[in-house]
């Protein structure tokens, strides 16, 4: 369990604009992911739990230990926290073989269980092989596996991971994702994990918390953030949705609808709750709840005319780019006749559609 | 070389003998002052730098005259030696050894500073995070990571404590077969008109330099193996 309460201030420097960190969280067992563009503080935040930077106040408690108290002016040194840190560019010491990188993690431990702990990490990570090789020998898997396993053999209490996914390819991703997924099962150390990819979230967070400058702005499981997520930013942030500025022209809560104005049309909704006619609000809708036909006369029911700027091919969906910042992805299959057709319509649903 | 004209090694064997002892000193102190220089902020620590690195740009003879000044039989730390070893410092093999630390440490401090700040800090953090202490950190990843420009340094270093002539002349004087060292061996025969002597000194001095500059070349480039072909 860690319990983390922080504020750390930056001033403006010549170069760089003033940053604030002010952020609480909690986690337990499970994968907790710290999401958010370059710049909110999520590297910041792993180097504050680690030791590496000291907050100017607050307090964190990892399991029963404080590591940080500002009030009573506790502050753990980094090698007494017992927090397993991959770097995002691993750090490994390059004048070591693998096995040494391993070595040098355990030291302190009696030295009759030394060798079989290395041993034993060596296997469990498909490294046995490879053990006398320097760093620059290795392929990025093997390198990425290795910082993992030095990060874990001495027992830490918490694992956290600064990017882990980055540089990888497709592959490689998949295969971490299959180590760290072993890793949560096996170790059972809790896991933090600084990401910018909300894919990641998905596959490996148990909890979530949305960082934007410096700040917490959504925390929660990936599912309920992704279905609901609080604001405009956030949203955003996770950049899967269609974000289109409407103006609620009707609501009648009596037939569970609305009607909404988007540029010079019309489109037909739920009930909002809570909100106001004439208000201007942000249309949230994902691509894939939204389908497309060729233009053919006047628009349909909840259809609004779009012309086509791009098509980018996705893996299993293909993705559509109109006018009015819309996106559509769409099976292949269901466009693959329509070639060089400019004009669309594109239809929303009246029962999914939400609104921030 | 005219017959019966002999060549004194003794300034030879004793320069390389000075230059030796000088640079382990050098590289014992240099190192020490060159991490704090990298790793530590403190106030005064360019002014600190600017100290260290004086003895590269003043005249030798102005070192020489505060070393006369600093170490001398009247100073308290001529006194104190005097008092510690039974004689005095000045004028000895020992005081050439101070000459060449002054003249060559200045070197090793500027680019083991260098190599110390060069080194990624993420393999430092990286030590710290899985519980090394300061020291094992400094000699189980800091030195070996900065081994081979430390050593070219250390070469450097060697190569310029055999070359010194002022500060030397200043503190350890020119009594042959006591305190000459090579280069004032070679001013010595240039004067007395033995230029047979000091050319063969200067060929050999001249082939040991390059010598000692090629290795510390070949220290600085090509650390831990090929980077980019992965077997």
């Amino acid at each position: 369990m860690i319990e983390v309460r922080i504020r750390k201030q930056y001033p403006a420097g010549p170069d760089s604009a003033s940053f604030s960190l002010d952020l609480e969280f909690r986690s337990s067992a499970g994968v907790t992911a710290l999401f958010g563009p370059s710049g909110a503080g999520k590297t910041l935040t792993l180097d504050c739990i680690a030791g590496f930077v000291q907050p100017d106040e607050g307090r964190i408690l990892l399991d029963d230990q404080i590591l940080f108290d500002g009030a009573a002016g506790v502050h753990v040194a980094p090698r007494a926290r017992r927090c397993g840190y991959v770097f995002q560019n691993y750090a490994l010491f390059p004048h070591m073989t693998l096995r040494e990188n391993l070595d040098f993690a355990v030291e302190r431990t009696p030295r009759l269980g030394r060798r079989r702990k290395v041993a034993e990490m060596l296997e469990r990570f498909h490294l046995t092989e490879v053990a006398g090789r320097r760093p620059y020998q290795l392929s990025g898997g093997q390198k990425q596996r290795c910082s993992i396993a030095r990060a874990l053999i001495g027992v830490p209490r918490v694992l956290l991971l600064d990017e882990p996914a980055r540089g990888l390819d497709a592959p490689l991703r998949e295969e971490l994702y299959s180590v760290l997924r072993q890793v949560r099962q096996d170790f059972g150390t809790p896991i933090l994990l600084v990401t910018h990819d909300a894919d990641e979230c998905f596959a490996l967070a148990d909890e979530m918390i949305v960082l934007r400058e410096g700040r917490a702005v959504q925390s929660g499981p990936p599912r309920v953030i992704f279905d609901q997520p609080a604001s405009v930013d956030v949203a955003r942030l996770l950049g899967l949705y269609n974000l289109l500025p409407v103006e609620i022209r009707s609501l009648d809560p009596g037939r569970n609808s609305s009607r909404l104005r988007f540029q010079d049309f019309e489109l037909t909704g739920p009930y909002f709750p809570g909100r106001l006619i004439g208000d201007q609000v942000w249309l949230l809708v994902r691509p894939d709840q939204l389908s497309v036909a060729p233009r053919n006369g006047r628009p349909a029911f909840n259809q609004i005319p779009a012309t086509l700027l791009r098509t980018v091919d996705r893996p299993e969906r293909l993705r559509l780019e109109f006018s009015g910042d819309i996106a559509v992805e769409v099976p292949p299959a269901a466009v693959e006749k329509y070639t060089g057709v400019k004009e669309w319509v594109v239809e929303f649903p009246s029962a999914g559609l939400r609104i921030l | 070389m005219p017959p019966g004209a002999t060549i004194d090694w003794f300034p030879l064997w004793l320069s390389l003998r000075v230059a030796a002892i000088s640079t382990a000193l050098a590289l014992a102190i240099g190192l020490w002052l060159a991490w704090i220089l990298a790793n530590r902020s403190f106030r005064g620590k360019e002014v600190l730098d600017a100290a260290v690195t004086l003895p590269l740009v003043l005249p030798p003879t102005v070192l020489g005259y505060y070393l006369l000044v600093l170490l001398g039989r009247a100073s308290p730390i001529g006194h104190l030696y005097e008092l510690v070893f039974g004689g005095p410092l000045v004028f000895t093999w020992q005081a050439a050894v101070v000459a060449s630390l002054f003249h060559s440490a200045p070197l090793l401090v500027k680019s083991a500073r260098a190599a110390f700040e060069s080194v990624d800090r993420s393999y430092e953090r990286a030590a710290r995070n899985l519980g090394a202490s300061e020291v094992r950190l400094f000699w189980r990843v800091t030195l070996p990571l900065v081994r081979r420009p430390v050593l070219a340094a250390g070469a450097l270093a060697f190569a310029r404590a055999l070359g010194d002539f002022g500060v030397t002349l200043m503190i350890a004087g020119n009594i042959p077969g006591r305190t000459q060292t090579v280069a004032i061996a070679i001013y010595d025969a240039v004067e007395g008109g033995n230029g047979a002597a000091a050319r063969v000194l200067v060929l050999i001095v001249s082939a040991l330099a390059l010598a000692i500059l090629t290795l510390a070349n070949r220290l600085t480039s090509n650390p831990f193996g090929p980077r980019q072909t992965a077997l």
